[in-house]
């Protein structure tokens, strides 16, 4: 009561109002996690038909790469060890290698060959001991029932990554066309996130997948 | 020049007091469109990681289903569970469900319902390769493994 000198200014300081009402706006922002459905999409296959007996498969062995996973999460590749979870990554390069091979191409899938960029045509082997053609390649991944799917995701998402870097690859020209602010690196991330409702790039996402056919088969385990 | 400068005793600040309002609308929008999960994880959710993911295009046909520990492992055991919605299901009962949430979809969309499996990276292969024999069974094939982006 005494102190009777100011009786000017009343008011609340609200300047400082949208300093708090950010602060709330960023918690907010931080907090909200948007539900994300991403992951790996597969089709199964459809269930055999009791009446009809099993197809026979009479591929060649050289034309199947076997890829096992035990129940101590070991990988047996083409009937060799290759090791754990954390060698993982390298299965990449051995699938590229395999399904490029084009050991003994047919009528068919020559020209396949002959459409390659030369930067995959330099990833061909030709090796007799390997895949014929990619038409006839098929990726065979069998786990146990044991296998963690830490490692069963992991061993396919690097097959699904092969894949998409041959696809990638395969049509880079046109791609770094479409987008000219990436680079060779992101060949296999622009492939896969092509949008296909677009009639051109769907044409592309076709063009690079025509004669090499995505062939990952995921066994039962026992 | 000078000919164009008339008054200048305009004051030149920018009114702020409508600031606040402003940033509380942008406020209340993040609040009201941030959807709370709805359904209670009962199960233990430690999704693999992995690069090539994808997206899905319809959200309106995905199912959830989630496999994993129990977190309340006095209650349930320590050995992977599937749960849907909010409750634990049997491997066995996978297709009666799957056609119940079938049913929730219109006709011709049917066919194309989307399992989304967030599977924990802990769990074995063997309840997963038993819940896709079922979905087969279903006519469910189309299967998303939840993952999460590897950042390298």
């Amino acid at each position: 009561m005494a102190r009777g000198k100011n009786r000017g200014g009343q008011e609340v300081n609200a300047g400082s109002m949208a300093d708090i009402a950010f602060l709330l706006l960023i918690f907010f922002l931080v907090t909200t996690t948007i539900a994300s459905d991403k992951g790996i999409l597969l089709i199964l296959p459809p269930k055999p038909d009791p009446n009809q007996p099993p197809p026979d498969i009479n591929k060649n062995a050289k034309n199947i790469f076997k890829i096992l996973a035990n129940s101590k999460d070991k990988l047996l590749v083409e009937d060799e060890p290759f090791g754990g979870l954390e060698d993982v990554p390298k299965l990449r390069k051995a699938v590229k290698e395999f399904v490029l091979n084009f050991g003994n191409p047919d009528e068919e899938t020559l020209p396949v060959y002959n459409s390659l960029p030369s930067s995959l045509k330099a990833q061909s082997k030709k090796s007799p001991d390997s895949s014929d053609n990619p038409k006839e390649a098929v990726v065979s991944f069998k786990a146990d029932r044991g296998t963690s799917y830490e490692l069963f995701i992991a061993v396919i998402d690097e097959l699904q990554a092969a894949y998409n870097e041959i696809y990638g690859e395969r049509v880079g020209n046109e791609l770094l066309q479409y987008f000219p602010d990436s680079d060779q690196d992101d060949l296999a991330d622009i492939f896969r996130n092509l949008d296909k409702s677009d009639p051109k790039l769907d044409e592309l996402y076709d063009e690079a997948r025509a004669g090499i056919p995505r062939n990952i088969s995921i066994a039962e385990p026992d | 020049m000078s000919k164009f400068k008339k008054s200048s005793n305009t004051s030149q600040d920018i009114p702020t007091s409508a600031l606040p309002d402003i940033i509380f609308m942008l406020l209340f929008f993040f609040m009201v469109t941030t959807v709370l999960r709805e359904t209670e994880i009962l199960v233990e959710q430690q999704i693999p990681k992995a690069t090539q993911l994808q997206k899905l295009q319809k959200k309106s046909l995905v199912t959830n289903m989630y496999i994993g520990k129990p977190k309340d492992t006095k209650r349930y055991g320590t050995e992977p569970l599937i749960q849907v919605n909010d409750v634990f299901m049997e491997v066995s009962n996978v297709v009666l469900w799957v056609t119940q949430e079938k049913d929730k979809l219109s006709e011709v969309e049917r066919d194309q319902i989307t399992i989304n499996m967030k599977v924990d990276s802990e769990a074995k292969m063997g309840i997963v390769s038993d819940v896709q024999q079922e979905l087969k069974e279903a006519n469910a094939r189309k299967v998303l493994y939840s993952t999460i982006k590897r950042v390298e």
